[in-house]
């Protein structure tokens, strides 16, 4: 498959896909650039020139965008520990023999097809709402004070909410990387003297280590740019505002193209740096 | 010590039943094979003996003492798997001394144990790399490093060698039969290969469907087969085993004769055949003789030198002294 010929033909074949790929990525890269360095309100007078890094400048020093990382930080951080620790475990779970194992497996999956703007929905109204909301009957029947989820505890509720919806996913990768595992490696191990939890410390966690980077790539790409899940419970007030969340009210709110645009380069920017120490962490297990 | 005995130990999964009420006694220092067809349970009989399945009924004994109920970790038992089941994210060092470092072991001891175990298997060069960085041949000498460090009371391999090529299998039947002599520590080796089993066995154990055909050493199996299926089993290349006419004129349902105790001449003998294919071994040729009035072709030995044409005439005698006769129930008769 490597001879001259086969590698030029190889080479026109990718082209389209290769020159649609970049389209794709650099238009829109291009005219977030150009943006950023430009006065451009649409609805007060529109382009008003160029200002060089005049609108990255006011970004960071914007009061807004360091809690804007942290946020951001803070609910990816919080949703890929609490999903890899669930995930793993009800993987362990699943994959134990049980009955109406099928029909638990799909329930597991479910809450992946529901779209984050309805789940958001859905936990703001049904479980989180302070006077009608499933959990405030639950702590009234207890006999609680019913807590305000989304005003008391507004990060930890978006955390919540958005760990239910990446659950199944990691749960459903770390399922399929268990039941790779070689039962006799087990067995091998159980009769070597290995506990259940040194079974797993020693055998299974390093078969899932990469399963879970692989989780925590994906999850990263995908949690670094939510905003649904926020956008219909909190709206971004009770600090949940995310970088993300804080480019959307700079360009739509305020009506400001090119202070958001500078966002997006740091939006960007910041993606890189944590891809680049995901990588260095969990990278190593991928070529184990 | 490490004297097992099987006692009336049955083996169900569901309504299957895979091991009948079984009794076998395996003596101290033993090099025992079971040997027989794939799926009759070899595995699965030593998976009941190290404890990694559950008897359905009856009593496994280690050393005298009830070991039924105990954890496989607890009977002082050590496998070797057919896939050897080395952990492929640990360097040989570790998965050897994984069993060590499990029982808390000091690592003074665990060292040293590790290091006399690569030296007696050839791993030292070996023993930072990954098992993936390694040959079949010295994955599976890890995984015999892996049992050896634990000074267990047995050793229980499951075809052992069945995932390497032929040279590589004469090597380490040598080195299992040498270590076996250096330890002198029981091993229990299940294998489908009859070759395996003579060349290895002090005691051959010959199991069909779960059941034990015979037991014995490697020479009294070939020379006093107890039945047609360990006469047929036993032996390279196997017995002819003929009914009919022919046996019931030596006074049996059914008589065998091994393809080394037929004499071959091309003048006259007792029976009257032509020559199919042959066999060149060098050291022997193997012909395969078409008899009128038997149903499937003879096999027969002859010295390297001989060479017949394909269709030629050729006259086999069996030699009486060899000459096994079976009952209809394929019992041997006397
Ligand atoms: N876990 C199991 N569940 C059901 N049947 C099994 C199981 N393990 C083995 N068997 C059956 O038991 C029989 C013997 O299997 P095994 O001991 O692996 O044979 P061998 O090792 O001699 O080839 C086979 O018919 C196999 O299908
Ligand atoms: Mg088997």
């Amino acid at each position: 498959m490597a001879t001259q010929h086969s590698r030029s033909a190889a080479r026109v074949m990718m082209a389209p896909a290769v020159i649609l790929l970049l389209g794709w990525m650099l238009v829109p890269l291009t005219m977030t650039l150009y943006f950023s360095f430009k006065k451009y309100l649409p609805l007060r007078g529109g382009d008003l020139g160029w200002v060089g890094f005049e609108n990255y400048v006011r970004f960071v020093s914007s009061s807004s965008f360091w809690p804007a990382i942290w946020t951001t930080l803070i609910i990816v951080g919080g949703v890929l520990a609490i999903t890899v620790v669930l995930g793993i475990l009800l993987a362990i779970l699943l994959d134990q023999p049980m009955w109406g194992q099928g029909i638990v497996r799909i329930l597991v999956i479910a809450p992946f097809f529901v779209m984050p703007t309805v789940s958001g929905l859905v936990w703001k109204n049904m479980f989180m709402d302070a006077n009608n909301g499933f959990l405030a009957h639950l702590w009234r029947a207890f006999g609680a004070e019913p807590v305000q989820w989304l005003s008391q505890a507004s990060l930890p509720s978006i955390v919540m909410i958005v760990s239910w919806q990446w659950l199944p996913f990691a749960t459903l990768i770390l399922l399929t990387a268990i039941q790779s595992l070689d039962s006799e490696q087990i067995e091998a191990a159980e009769m070597d003297g290995a506990r259940k939890f040194s079974r797993f410390r020693f055998i299974v966690l390093p078969h899932l280590a990469r399963a879970i980077t692989v989780v925590v790539l994906i999850q990263t790409i995908f949690l670094l740019g939510i905003f649904a899940e926020i956008f219909v419970t909190t709206g971004g007030a009770f600090g949940t505002k995310t970088l993300t969340y804080l480019i959307f009210q700079r360009v739509l709110e305020s009506q400001n193209v090119g202070l958001g645009s500078a966002g997006g380069v740091y939006a960007i920017i910041l993606a890189n740096i944590i891809a680049v120490f995901l990588m260095r962490i969990v990278g190593k297990n991928l070529d184990a | 010590m490490g004297q097992i005995q099987l006692s009336k130990v049955t083996k169900k999964f569901g309504d299957l039943t895979v091991i009948p009420p079984l009794d076998l006694q395996i003596e101290d220092g033993e090099f025992v094979v079971f040997v027989g067809p794939s799926g009759c349970g070899k595995s699965t009989l030593l998976r009941l003996i190290a404890g990694l399945e559950d008897v359905s009924g009856g009593q496994v004994l280690i050393d005298g003492q009830d070991a039924t109920m105990v954890p496989p970790a607890r009977r002082g038992l050590a496998m070797v798997f057919q896939s050897y089941a080395l952990y492929p994210h640990m360097s040989v060092r570790k998965n050897i001394a994984f069993p060590l470092r499990m029982a808390k072991m000091d690592q003074a001891e665990q060292d040293r144990r590790v290091t006399q175990a690569a030296e007696v298997l050839n791993l030292t060069d070996y023993l930072e790399r990954r098992p993936g960085q390694l040959s079949g041949g010295q994955r599976q000498r890890v995984a015999i490093g892996r049992a050896i460090v634990r000074e267990p009371q047995a050793f229980l391999f499951d075809e052992p060698l069945s995932n390497l090529d032929a040279a590589l299998r004469v090597g380490m039947r040598l080195e299992i039969s040498e270590l076996h002599k250096r330890l002198a520590t029981t091993m229990i080796y299940v294998t489908h290969d009859q070759v395996e089993a003579m060349t290895m066995a002090d005691k051959i154990v010959v199991l069909q469907a779960g059941r034990i055909e015979q037991v014995g050493s490697p020479l009294e199996l070939y020379r006093t087969p107890r039945n047609t299926f360990v006469a047929g089993f036993i032996g390279s290349p196997k017995m002819n085993l003929l009914s009919g006419a022919q046996a019931e004129k030596h006074g049996a349902h059914t008589i065998g004769i091994r393809p080394e105790h037929l004499l071959i001449s091309t003048e006259s003998g007792e029976w009257e055949g032509t020559v199919g294919v042959s066999e060149h071994l060098g050291s022997d040729t193997f012909f395969h003789v078409n008899c009128p009035g038997f149903a499937d072709p003879l096999t027969v030995r002859a010295s390297g030198e001989m060479d017949l044409k394909y269709k030629s005439r050729v006259f086999l005698t069996p030699d009486p002294a060899h000459l096994h006769r079976f009952d209809a129930q394929g019992l041997r008769v006397e």
